[in-house]
């Protein structure tokens, strides 16, 4: 019944990459003067995509929302990047993150991709040190580790709090060199609102100037969908406000299969939201929980002292305090994957343990760590008495070296000093590990259409570990589709210009101006942010850390009604035919309105619990493992990859059933 | 707390534009200064108005795409933080608070509170890279070992977002801060001398082309610049580009 074709080369997985490579169909560089591609989004992985395609000498187009490449959501990623580099001696090496990745993603990815993703990653690291990056570096003067959670080796680069950032902007430099060229046409503020396919093959896209509100229609030979995450689905989340599923969601319109929507992550350190008018919820990065410790009190009656502002949580004992982690997880404590420490988060805190008002938040506390630190550093310095505050302001240093970006914004949003009172913090909607189905090409079921980067569905299974996106991103963008490609555009070299003159991009372009009219027009009583908060709390609700087969059923009927009242009660105000911020959120609203639906429907399929998908109908009910998250290998090791039919309840299913050769599948065990 | 908004309106790039004021209620004290106007904008938009258009994206201080003069400082009245950043507990009850756009001959504006920095991008296009190709065939990362000082100062400087607030904040309108962190970053770095002599003429050139001012050192831009990149920066630059004149041709 599928006609999924996974495309990856026979072979031992070690040497798949190699071989395919020797192997693949190359674009001579005369030639690749001849050729388009349009590259839709600038974060890390488009934006190493592009810049990398037109090195080699192909004409790229790149697109972006924002006023500048270098404004892609990439630039907020705080704590790192990982890479099989082993600067450590700590016995890292290829196979281990590999292993690492596939065991973290809880078996549910492809074998083959990770394990490419492991042999590129160490080449990520040289590269960008060539480009300037200036990541963090040890007094030796080589660069320095830190440790991430899921794994048991030390083979994060980082930059500060600010790796993301750093990252992007080699990209964007990368890109520049491009542009001062002439091989990258930058289209900044442009939203892709379609793609355009000629005979089967994706040829052009759609795409609406955000200054002028012109419609424009751009021809290449390929399209690469670079446009992130999905993550607003659930309106609060890490992401940028600006973040969408658009330009995915128009390719799967359009045949591009979509792949395990329900996987989400949910990360475990963001800050508390704090009331109803919040409009995005900020990520304390993943790297403080190697110095952070993880608690709420044990007793009840502290609980309800703290949240009366009786007590202060510096002032609970040692013996009153309940390490969560640290007690359910011996082994890994507070570095358990990001779904385990969420769902033990949300444990305590639906127990009543939570420490705020609202009840939903617990403790990520420094208090140890500075003293460990202090102490350290009072040795190194030959103090023999020193105080317990000269300790703490030593540690206290250390603790800002590391974290002190961190700390500050921790500050500005809560007005808590860290440093002297532990952090408040809870779960929420960070990465999404579905997206856009792809082979082993990264090449979608449309001919021609790629997506990369946290769009497409590849390499993370059910769940991410942490510092793997942006070593994801670039190693598409700058590594593998750079070849990959090519064996595509190899038949291409005689096509000649796509013209935009076509009854394809006619028609395409007309749809694109009905659905802007019609939202425009309809001069409803209700506001986008309306309709969108209103999906976030079904979505959040019950498709949220924990789901059922009711919450499920009953999510996919409310969005439904949701979608039906978009449609005849939005009002969206202004023209069409200028800068209309309010059209650009009700047009990525009402994408969002069908997807939530497809994910909803997703997780209703899916009856085990893996990675960030928790079945309450799917736990371990005895042994060592009672009430830990229970996977189903016997029926559920395949990739769901939905096909567009119409309506989001009617999308077809195809299985890629997922083959593990070179790694047993175990049990995720963190004890 | 309930605020006036003195608030700049413009429909496009060639309407004249005007202040107009707008009341809100009800503003929590943990409220985002955006979030602020998020509230505003609900509020307009009921009532079939349209919002006010002002950048945003990341909401948490690195993405560089908010700006916003507000009573007469770029990012308002906090330190080392961008607008997105600003909470209103900076505010009180029944103040008056003026928003109006980043205004500088180079960043014209395009709607409301929208202005175009596209200026800075051409800087970065003349120069602000390292000629190296993404082919993967590069050295092993730790075969140049860089001092720690230099990395964690290179690091400094190469945290600027691009934001604009140095521009919007100089009675000259100057970009040498913006200009003078990116071209320290690779100056302090290896990896950027080869072509540290091209990379600081094109950029101060291009910086001169897009009409920004010229530095009088005042001072201003370090004092509003949300990442705290420092003057030295600028002296730098300045050696830089002294240097690269005098040993061009
Ligand atoms: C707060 C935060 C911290 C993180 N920290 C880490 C970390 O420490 N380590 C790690 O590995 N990962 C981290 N992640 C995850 C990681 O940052 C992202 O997964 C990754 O950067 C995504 O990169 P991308 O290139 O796929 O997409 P993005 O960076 O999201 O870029 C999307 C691009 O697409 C464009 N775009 C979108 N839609 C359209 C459209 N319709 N038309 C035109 N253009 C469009 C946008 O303008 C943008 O340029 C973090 C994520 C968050 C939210
Ligand atoms: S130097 Fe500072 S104020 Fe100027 S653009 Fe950079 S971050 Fe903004
Ligand atoms: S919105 Fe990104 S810095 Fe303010």
């Amino acid at each position: 019944m599928s006609k999924l074709d996974s495309k990856i080369p026979k072979g031992p997985i070690k040497d798949k990459w190699t071989t395919y490579k020797d192997k693949i169909d190359l674009v001579n560089p005369a030639n690749k003067r001849h050729i388009d591609v349009i590259v839709v989004g600038t974060g890390l992985a488009g934006g190493s995509a592009a810049a990398t395609l037109a090195e080699l000498g192909y004409n790229v187009k790149a697109f972006c929302y924002q006023d500048s490449p270098r404004r892609a959501h990439s630039i907020a990623a705080q704590g790192g990047i990982n890479a099989a580099k082993n600067y450590q001696g700590d016995g890292d090496s290829v196979y281990r993150l590999f292993y690492d990745t596939v065991k973290g993603g809880d078996y549910r990815s492809r074998e083959a991709n990770v394990h490419r993703l492991a042999e590129v990653s160490t080449n990520i690291i040289d590269q960008c040190v060539a480009q300037g990056v200036p990541f963090a570096r040890e007094y030796g003067g080589l660069l320095d580790n830190r440790s991430f959670g899921g794994v048991l080796v030390s083979r994060t680069f980082y930059a500060k709090g600010q790796t993301g950032q750093q990252l992007l902007l080699g990209a964007y430099s990368a890109m520049n060199r491009q542009i001062a060229r002439g091989k990258i046409e930058m289209f900044n503020r442009h939203e892709m609102l379609d793609v355009v396919l000629v005979d089967g093959k994706a040829r052009g896209i759609i795409a609406r100037n955000l200054v002028t509100g012109e419609i424009e229609r751009h021809s290449a030979h390929a399209v690469v969908i670079a446009s992130g995450g999905y993550g607003n689905v659930y309106f609060l989340s890490t992401n940028a406000m600006g973040s969408n599923v658009t330009a995915s969601w128009k390719i799967h319109k359009k045949g591009a299969y979509f792949a395990n929507p329900c996987y989400t992550q949910i990360h475990p350190t963001c800050i508390p939201r704090s009331g109803d008018y919040q409009s995005k919820l900020t990520l304390m990065s993943e790297s403080l929980r190697n110095d952070g410790r993880i608690w709420v009190p044990k007793n009840m009656d502290d609980v309800q002292a703290i949240r009366s502002g009786k007590l202060k949580p510096t002032e609970i004992t040692e013996e009153n305090r309940d390490y969560y982690l640290e007690r359910r997880y011996p082994a890994f404590g507070n570095l358990v994957p990001r779904d385990v420490a969420s769902r033990a988060a949300k444990e305590r805190c639906d127990a009543g343990y939570g420490v705020n008002e609202t009840g939903e938040a617990v403790y990520l506390d420094f208090g140890a760590a500075i003293e460990r630190y202090g102490s350290e550093q009072a040795k190194l310095k030959g103090l023999v008495n020193a105080s317990k505050e000269e300790i703490t302001s030593l540690g206290e240093k250390v603790v800002e070296a590391k974290y002190g970006n961190l700390f500050q914004m921790y500050e500005k949003i809560v007005a808590e000093n860290p440093y002297k009172t532990p952090m408040m913090i809870y779960p929420a909607t960070h990465y999404t590990m579905g997206g856009v189905w792809v082979d082993y090409n990264l090449m979608t079921t449309i001919p021609g259409c790629y997506a990369i980067g946290e769009a497409n569905f590849s390499d993370h299974g059910a769940n991410r570990l942490g510092a793997s996106a942006l070593m994801q991103g670039l190693a598409d963008g700058y590594f593998v589709l750079p070849y990959t490609i090519g064996d595509y555009l190899s038949d291409d070299i005689r096509t000649g210009k796509i013209p935009t003159d076509t009854p394809e991009f006619e028609e395409a372009e007309k749809n694109v101006t009905d659905r802007i009219n019609q939202l425009v027009n309809n001069k409803g009583t209700k506001t986008v942010d309306y309709f969108h908060k209103r999906l976030g709390k079904v979505m959040w609700d019950k498709v949220g850390m924990s789901r059922n087969t009711k919450g499920l059923e009953e999510a996919i009927e409310e969005i439904q009604s949701i979608r039906a009242e978009f449609w005849s009660d939005v009002l969206v105000p202004g023209r069409a035919d200028g800068m209309n911020t309010e059209l650009e959120k009700a047009g990525r609203v009402a994408d969002f309105l069908e997807l939530g639906e497809l994910f909803a429907k997703d997780a209703l399929d899916r009856n085990e619990s893996c990675g960030g998908h928790f079945r309450e109908e799917s736990v371990e009910l005895d042994g060592e493992q009672k009430g830990e998250a229970k996977r189903d290998d016997k029926n559920y090791a395949y990739v769901s990859a939905w096909e567009y039919t119409g309506e989001p309840k009617d999308a077809i299913l195809h299985k890629e059933e997922l083959e593990f050769k070179d790694i047993e599948l175990k049990q995720r065990s963190y004890k | 707390m309930d605020l006036v908004l003195k608030i700049w309106r413009q429909k496009d790039a060639e309407d004249k534009g005007k202040m107009v004021a707008y009341n809100v209620t009800d503003i929590s004290e943990h409220m985002s200064f955006l979030e602020m106007l998020d509230v505003l904008n609900e509020q307009l938009v009921s009532s079939g108005e349209e919002p006010v258009a002002f950048d945003h994206d990341c909401r948490e201080g690195i993405c560089g795409m908010c700006s916003l003069y507000i009573n007469g400082e770029a990012h308002g009245p906090d330190r080392g933080v961008t607008t997105c950043q600003l909470h209103m507990r900076m505010f009180n009850d029944g103040d008056t608070i003026f928003i109006e756009p980043f205004r500088a001959k180079a960043f014209p504006v395009i709607k409301d509170l929208v202005v175009d920095r596209s200026a800075f991008d051409r800087i970065q296009q003349a120069g602000g890279y390292i000629s190296v190709n993404t082919s993967g065939n590069t050295q092993d990362a730790n075969a140049i070992p860089i001092p720690k000082p230099d990395a964690d100062e290179a690091m400094d400087a190469a945290t600027c977002i691009g934001c604009g607030a140095c521009v919007a904040t100089c009675k000259n309108s100057s970009a040498m801060l913006f200009v003078g962190a990116k071209v320290s970053q690779y100056a302090l770095l290896p990896q950027g001398k080869v072509e540290a002599k091209d990379r600081v003429m094109n950029m101060v050139n291009q910086m001169d082309k897009e009409g920004f001012g010229n530095c009088t050192n005042t001072g201003a831009c370090e004092v509003e610049c949300p990442k705290g990149i420092s003057l030295t920066t600028i002296a730098r630059m300045n050696r830089e580009y002294l240097s690269a004149s005098v040993t061009e041709d």
